[in-house]
């Protein structure tokens, strides 16, 4: 990426915590964000201390142990949820509802089964373009679902599509509104290994011909390192905050095999392993 | 058989063989158990163990046997065939019913989507829709003092709790995933309604109005037993009742069931046709 420092091409893993003193103004922003429930037992607090700023056209994962509050740091980039502290700013701008600027790509797809695929995405560019004429957005649904690969199933609602199917219906909503960014909450976690490679080649592909930010919850390192110029890695919860950002050095176009076969690969794989599973062990594990 | 049947013959027989095989066994248990039910009656009227006369009488009865034969006739006044009488009934669940529709899932929206006017008006709801169909009758002649809008009335009052309750639980049950595509996208209020809401709830909803169209055939039977000199199988019964004709009565009872039993399906078939549950 265009803004992103030198160090990231060393050897070494390089972190950075918290990125400061950023010359221009960054495309989003989180600073002192934390984020607080009340509860019955008195106010819990999910995360603290988060700072984070994210250029524009970056690819970020965020992983993390279950419960460590990765989707409600999300949520309030979404604008599903409100920081309780701290500010969340695109482009300089306090992030307070969900708007379809910032589309989410839902973990359980969230289509409308009522609705054949074709029309779930024109739900969506109906609503984001109420001025162009029905050409033009019929036309905007049908190219993306051909991008996703799906024009043959664009007629067929969603309990007749497969998971992997429903995903790119997702995926093709919410790339034809051109969100500025692209929220995805484990999009590939319910699928099977196959279909989860070919959905983030495909994911890869279209980030590189339309490059939106993206900002993507993952379980899977190597879905992260495959994917990401920056893996965010959070401590547990509660009062979870970020632990390191990991550069993600790998040169574009990426390819799996290649990448496969860099022995940085495995540090990188080996660093972010160490840092789940042996300094941020999750309990229950 | 004999041994130069036609062709055609051969083949309507065909089709009847292959339509006995699948059928048959779902025909003859209830064919069985219908006429046993009949047999058992018509033993006891014979034997004299009930004053109820049996299903024969429905035929024997001379008075009966013309309203069976005549269901068309019209002599003017309250004199007319059953067929009317049915039908008049079915006009009043008509109205009343598609009152209750229209503001059963309106107001089922609105609570629905409006937590605190939930809160205000459920217990009124909850206490109203206990009261039996026969205890809103004598309101309803003293608020309209007429027959038909009372009679309308009554039919609105029972029939519209399911469906209002229904389509709030409903619209409360839409999964939060649907809303956020909503909040996401900023849908418009016209268009979360069109696109979301009313999808999302209509399972609820054909429930509510599946449960609501037995009830308010149940009540308009009830309401016209107790408005006097009204055309509509309900009075009638009542009338017959009076006039100790009581194989007519039997013979109205055959018409509600069947009546009763049709709207059910007939609100069953649109159910299947507009909201089918294979949504998961």
């Amino acid at each position: 990426m265009l803004n992103q420092p030198i160090t990231s091409f060393t050897t070494e893993p390089t972190v950075s915590s918290v990125k400061t003193a950023v010359k221009q103004q960054p495309f989003l922003t989180l600073s002192g964000v934390s984020k607080v429930y009340p509860t019955k037992k008195g106010p819990y607090t999910v995360l603290q201390g988060i700072n984070l700023n994210v250029d524009k056209g970056e690819f970020i994962c965020v992983i993390g142990h279950s419960g460590c509050g990765k989707s409600t740091l999300l949520n309030m980039v979404s604008g599903f949820a409100n920081p309780t502290g701290g500010d969340v700013l695109l482009q300089g701008k306090r992030i307070t509802k969900p708007g379809p600027d910032r589309m989410v790509v839902f973990q359980n797809y969230a289509l409308l089964p009522w609705r054949t695929a074709f029309e779930n995405v024109y739900l969506a560019v109906n609503a984001v373009h109420p001025r162009k004429s029905q050409a033009e957005k019929r036309a905007i649904a049908h190219d993306h679902l051909a991008m996703v690969g799906l024009s043959e199933a664009a007629d067929k609602k969603p309990p007749q599509l497969s998971g992997g199917m429903k995903q790119r219906v997702s995926i093709a909503r919410a790339l034809a509104i051109r969100p500025q960014v692209l929220i995805l909450d484990e999009p590939f976690g319910a699928l099977d290994a196959i279909t989860k490679e070919e959905l983030q080649e495909e994911l890869l592909k279209i980030w590189n011909d339309h490059r939106c930010t993206v900002l993507m919850i993952t379980h899977d390192i190597d879905e992260a390192l495959f994917l990401a110029d920056r893996l965010v890695m959070m401590t547990n919860g509660p009062a979870a905050t970020i632990g390191e950002v990991m550069e993600i050095p790998f040169a574009r176009p990426r390819d799996r095999a290649l990448i496969m076969e860099d022995p940085e690969y495995y540090k990188l794989r080996n660093y972010a392993l160490d840092f789940l599973y042996n300094r941020f062990a999750h309990d229950d594990d | 058989m004999t041994a130069n049947i036609t062709n055609r013959k051969s083949n309507s027989l065909d089709w009847f063989d292959t339509f006995w095989k699948k059928q048959g066994s779902n025909i003859i248990p209830p064919v069985l158990g219908i006429l046993g039910f009949l047999l058992i009656w018509q033993l006891f009227s014979s034997s004299g163990l009930t004053k109820l006369p049996g299903p024969l009488s429905i035929w024997t009865d001379e008075r009966t046997r013309t309203l069976l034969l005549y269901p068309f006739y019209d002599l003017g006044g309250l004199d007319k065939g059953l067929f009317w009488q049915t039908l008049a009934s079915l006009g009043r669940v008509a109205q009343g019913y598609s009152l209750a529709a229209l503001i059963g899932i309106s107001v089922g929206i609105l609570v629905g989507t409006q937590p605190l006017i939930n809160k205000a008006l459920d217990p009124l709801f909850q206490f109203l829709r206990m009261v039996a169909p026969l205890a809103w009758v004598p309101i309803a002649l003293v608020a309209l003092q007429q027959n038909q809008p009372a009679a309308i009335f009554v039919i609105f009052i029972t029939s519209v709790w399911p469906i209002l309750i229904n389509t709030a639980e409903g619209v409360r049950q839409i999964p939060d995933d649907y809303n956020n595509v909503a909040k996401v996208l900023q849908l418009s209020r016209k268009e979360y309604y069109l696109n979301i809401l009313l999808p999302a709830a209509l399972p609820y909803i054909f429930t509510g109005l599946r449960i609501a169209i037995g009830l308010a055939w149940l009540a308009i039977i009830a309401a016209e037993i107790v408005m006097s000199g009204i055309v509509g199988i309900g009075f009638f019964i009542w009338d017959a009742y009076q006039q100790n004709y009581v194989s007519e009565i039997i013979l109205a009872v055959v018409y509600i069931g069947t009546v009763g039993l049709l709207l059910d399906r007939a609100v069953a078939y649109l159910q299947k046709v507009i909201a089918p549950t294979e949504q998961k």
